[in-house]
């Protein structure tokens, strides 16, 4: 069978390109690794090499052929059998369809291999030789880690199981900055500033390590913008105060419980900045699943209320006090604190007024919520005291720009200063 | 002595302490140890050298009375116990000097006397001749663990024995009972029950060798008793009354009964505790749990260029660990690239009855606790030529594997020579093999070996031989 060139995808956000330039003509031998044709996205030029040996036998998209879409067939290549046997014109017309955007994928592998020229040498196509554990071999298969793009902890720079399990699954268009080097430490150790003696070291625990590392890589891989609102609390006060009054046996309701709600509601008014960054896809969720940051012993963990903008103020109070209890208890379940899209944090109860939040991946915004204090305000040109809370939204910029993020807080401060609204 | 500066000094010459000597001389430390006994430490001396020279005499004296078996015949079959113990004494005798030539080899001083703590950096040694202060930039303590007492059952020496006295018997008694179904009760009580003592093995928990995978903990125990060896499982040595020349033991049974047991000697063997006492630990700020220094990943105390190691940080006591963390504390020190710390799932463990014992990695339980899918292999001796050659068709190999990546999670293995075998597995575990690799390798016929290759095979389906 002859084989298809197909247009690569040089990034996982391409759709199409234009073929610049070939570098081979018909009837010309090439060999596995040599480049064949220049391609150009809108942000760079790349070298599309060859996988297979052979004659190429028909260039189907002509230079200079602009809007090529991405596995497109470009070029048909005929190995020595058939060359012999059969004249490339006949095959021609049935392997090679018209430049038609539609193409077929002839093997899935060869379509990877030719989609990542960067990381073109793996380690069975004649590259430079790459050390890894059978063990790591097959976690990385199984994760479709490109070993290429780890650096190996082991002997010799060995790659071992646990550089692997470290490393980031999916297609990978290039390597990016390799899993590892994710710090896992200070650069410096600081035992060198002090006096021994004068301190006591506290090994980590689990939780402790969970967190410095997943804020770590948060704060190093998300590009965090920050959001202030005010929002005038009274409304929210009175109307608490009386369904508190009127509410039957347990039910007490806090401020964060109405919080909660109008975050609820406002993601699902807002459904544009309730995503999650995935690569090459944003996440839009259909739920709004909210965070709560609860401090425990030793840290923090942040149980996930299902669904808020469908739940009312009593459920979400039961729901919200039950996981704080079980989380001091240590009793969540992983599927109680693991997705989500949003989440509160709120230290209002410490008398602190405002503060930022370091977003909790995979959710994309993290409200950080202020005690609710007197203020003297300024409305219709008069002095007046009012009960003020600033919150402070933390965005994921890959996920939410700046107008969308005001968007959904406008909405929050609606919802939170005029509590009827979250019974429509 | 006068003061003297050193890179590094090891308090303990176990080991633990030597290997990490010999290794900081390596790297170009000057180096001093220090050591209030004999070089080489509980291991060579008291521990596990003596008590394999000793298992060897009782495997010989078993097998001669195996002699029909194998078409030979001996008459007027008898032992000398003062000289089995002579010749284990020449043994640890023999490797002690050993360990003094290779100190002297690699140039490391022997400081010969009881070491303390005075901060960092400093350390005084009290010797016969007085009291000396060191300078050193790095300390590396190594002092090893003692037998751990408990209260009602306090060792004596004469009729409640240690490892210590269990080593050097003055003669056969008739009766012993053994306290503890560890690796070192069993392999005193393996020991006695060849020269045809009376054994009986109490064991708080429900199954004897508690750390070891429950189907070989079951096995161990039919093959004992078919020894002839009685075992009491979850049962528990209440008191001890001692006689003229006997102990009469009060124990609670299972079944809630308590049963009056009366032997000429016991033997305590419920475990260490580290020797953590006369080192000025407290003092300079190093922090003690459960009789163990509490350390970090790299073996530190807290203390700035103060480590530990070995059977004084905690378990698994085993010589090989605390070597290896001798050798990751002195790399450390020296600043080596690329290291790692311990992994205690690759420490293996061996336990030197008749069968022997050994096992690595994670017990089916365990591994079943952390999560994982498993396949599980099993391949019995019977099933071996060559244990049926060798007259040794009692045994099995058992391995863990993650089903989901094929790692080998754990082995463990029952029945001759197994010791000498289970290495196979922990190069294997070292190297990150999977299956495939295993299965792929070609293991030497006839060899006890092959029941590895089986095991691994069985675990997918493809078991040959049986």
């Amino acid at each position: 069978m002859p084989t298809n060139i197909l247009m690569p995808a040089l990034s996982p956000t391409m759709e199409e390109g234009t073929l610049i330039k070939w570098l081979v003509k018909e009837g010309d031998e090439v060999r596995s690794g040599d480049v064949i044709a220049e391609i150009e996205t809108d942000k760079a030029t790349m070298e599309v090499e060859a996988v297979d040996e052979g004659k190429v036998i028909k260039i189907v998209v002509p230079e200079g052929s602009e809007n090529v879409k991405v596995n497109a067939v470009i070029a048909v290549i005929a190995t020595e059998g058939e060359d012999a046997s059969a004249p490339a014109p006949v095959v021609k017309k049935d392997a090679a369809p018209k430049p038609a955007p539609k193409a077929e994928v002839v093997d899935k592998k060869e379509v990877a291999k030719v989609a990542s020229p960067a990381t073109a040498e793996s380690e069975n196509s004649g590259g430079k030789r790459l050390f890894a554990t059978p063990l790591a071999r097959r976690i990385a298969k199984d994760k479709g880690v490109d070993l290429a793009s780890v650096i190996g902890s082991g002997p010799h720079g060995r790659i071992v199981k646990a550089d692997v399990e470290g490393a980031k699954g999916g297609a990978r268009p290039a390597p990016l900055a390799p899993a590892s080097s994710v710090a896992s430490g200070p650069a410096i150790d600081p035992r060198v500033f002090y006096e021994a003696g004068s301190y006591d070291e506290i090994p980590l625990d689990n939780m402790r390590k969970t967190i410095a590392r997943r804020l770590t890589q948060a704060m190093q891989e998300i590009p965090h913008f920050y959001l202030s609102i005010d929002c005038e609390l009274d409304e929210l006060l009175k109307v608490r105060k009386v369904l508190n009054e009127q509410a039957k046996d347990g039910v007490k309701l806090s401020v964060n419980d109405f919080l909660i709600r109008a975050a609820g509601l406002a993601l699902a008014k807002v459904p544009d900045a309730n995503v999650s960054f995935a690569g090459n896809a944003l996440l839009k969720h259909k739920h709004s699943d909210i965070g709560i940051a609860v401090a425990i012993e030793g840290g923090l963990i942040t149980p996930i209320i299902r669904h808020a903008e469908s739940k009312g103020l009593a459920e979400i109070s039961a729901e919200a006090r039950s996981l704080a209890e079980r989380a001091r208890a240590k009793k969540l379940k992983p599927q109680e604190f693991e997705g989500g899209s949003f989440s509160i944090s709120n230290l209002g109860m410490f008398g602190i007024d405002n503060f930022t939040a370091v977003i909790n991946p995979p959710q994309s915004a993290i409200l950080a919520v202020g005690r609710g204090v007197e203020r003297a305000v300024v409305k219709s040109g008069k002095l007046e005291v009012a009960t003020m809370m600033t919150v402070t939204m933390s965005c994921d910029h890959r996920a939410i720009d700046g107008a969308l993020g005001a968007t959904f807080l406008q909405a929050f401060k609606t919802y939170v200063e005029y509590p009827p609204s979250m019974l429509l | 002595m006068a003061d003297a500066t050193y890179d590094l000094i090891v308090v303990g010459s176990g080991p633990g302490g030597y290997v990490a000597a010999i290794r900081a001389s390596q790297l170009g430390l000057k180096t001093a140890i220090v050591e209030r006994d004999a070089l080489g430490g509980i291991c060579l001396n008291w521990g596990c050298i003596p008590t394999k020279a000793l298992l060897r005499s009782a495997e010989i004296y078993y097998m001669m009375h195996r002699l029909e078996e194998f078409g030979l015949a001996a008459d007027n079959i008898r032992f000398d116990a003062s000289a089995i113990v002579k010749r284990s004494r020449q043994v640890a005798g023999q490797l002690s000097n050993g360990v003094n030539f290779l100190m002297k080899k690699n140039k490391v001083d022997v400081i010969e006397g009881s070491a303390k703590l005075k901060g960092a950096g400093r350390i005084s040694v009290e010797g016969k001749s007085g009291t000396a202060d060191y300078a050193a930039k790095n300390i590396i303590l190594a002092t090893g663990a003692r037998a751990r007492t408990l209260p009602g059952i306090e060792p004596d020496g004469k009729l409640i024995w240690t490892y210590r006295e269990a080593m050097v018997p003055p003669a056969m008694p008739k009766s012993l009972l053994v306290i503890g179904s560890g690796a070192i009760g069993i392999e005193f009580a393996s020991f006695y029950r060849a020269f045809g003592v009376d054994v009986t093995v109490v064991e708080v928990m429900d199954r004897i060798l508690p750390v070891e995978d429950k189907e070989i903990s079951d096995f161990a125990l039919k093959a004992f008793k078919k020894l002839g060896m009685k075992l009491l499982t979850s049962a528990k040595v209440e008191k001890l009354d001692k006689g003229a020349d006997n102990v009469t033991a009060t124990i609670a049974l299972k079944d809630g009964k308590t049963e009056k047991l009366t032997v000429d000697r016991v033997i305590s063997a419920v475990g260490i505790t580290g020797n953590v006492e006369g080192l000025g630990l407290e003092e300079a700020g190093i922090k003690v749990d459960r009789g163990h220094v509490v350390v970090n990943e790299w073996l530190e105390t807290g203390i700035k260029g103060v480590y530990a190691i070995g059977d004084l940080v905690g378990a698994p006591w085993l010589a090989h660990k605390a070597s290896h963390e001798g050798v990751i504390a002195v790399e450390r020190i020296a600043g080596v690239k690329g290291l790692h710390p311990l992994d205690a799932t690759k420490v293996p463990g061996c336990t030197y009855s008749s069968p022997q014992i050994a096992s690595v990695g994670l017990t089916e339980a365990k591994a079943r606790e952390a999560g994982y899918e498993l396949k599980i292999g099993r391949f019995p001796f019977i099933g071996n030529g060559k244990a049926i050659a060798l007259g040794e068709p009692e045994g099995m190999v058992k391995t863990v594997f993650d089903a989901k990546t094929g790692e080998l999670l754990g082995a463990h293995m029952i029945g001759a020579e197994v010791t000498e075998l289970i290495q196979g597995y922990t190069v294997a575990c070292s190297l990150e093999s999977t299956e495939a690799e295993l299965m792929h390798t070609i293991f030497p016929h006839p060899t006890l070996s092959e029941t590895m290759h089986e095991s691994v095979l069985a675990a997918y389906g493809r078991a040959l031989h049986i």
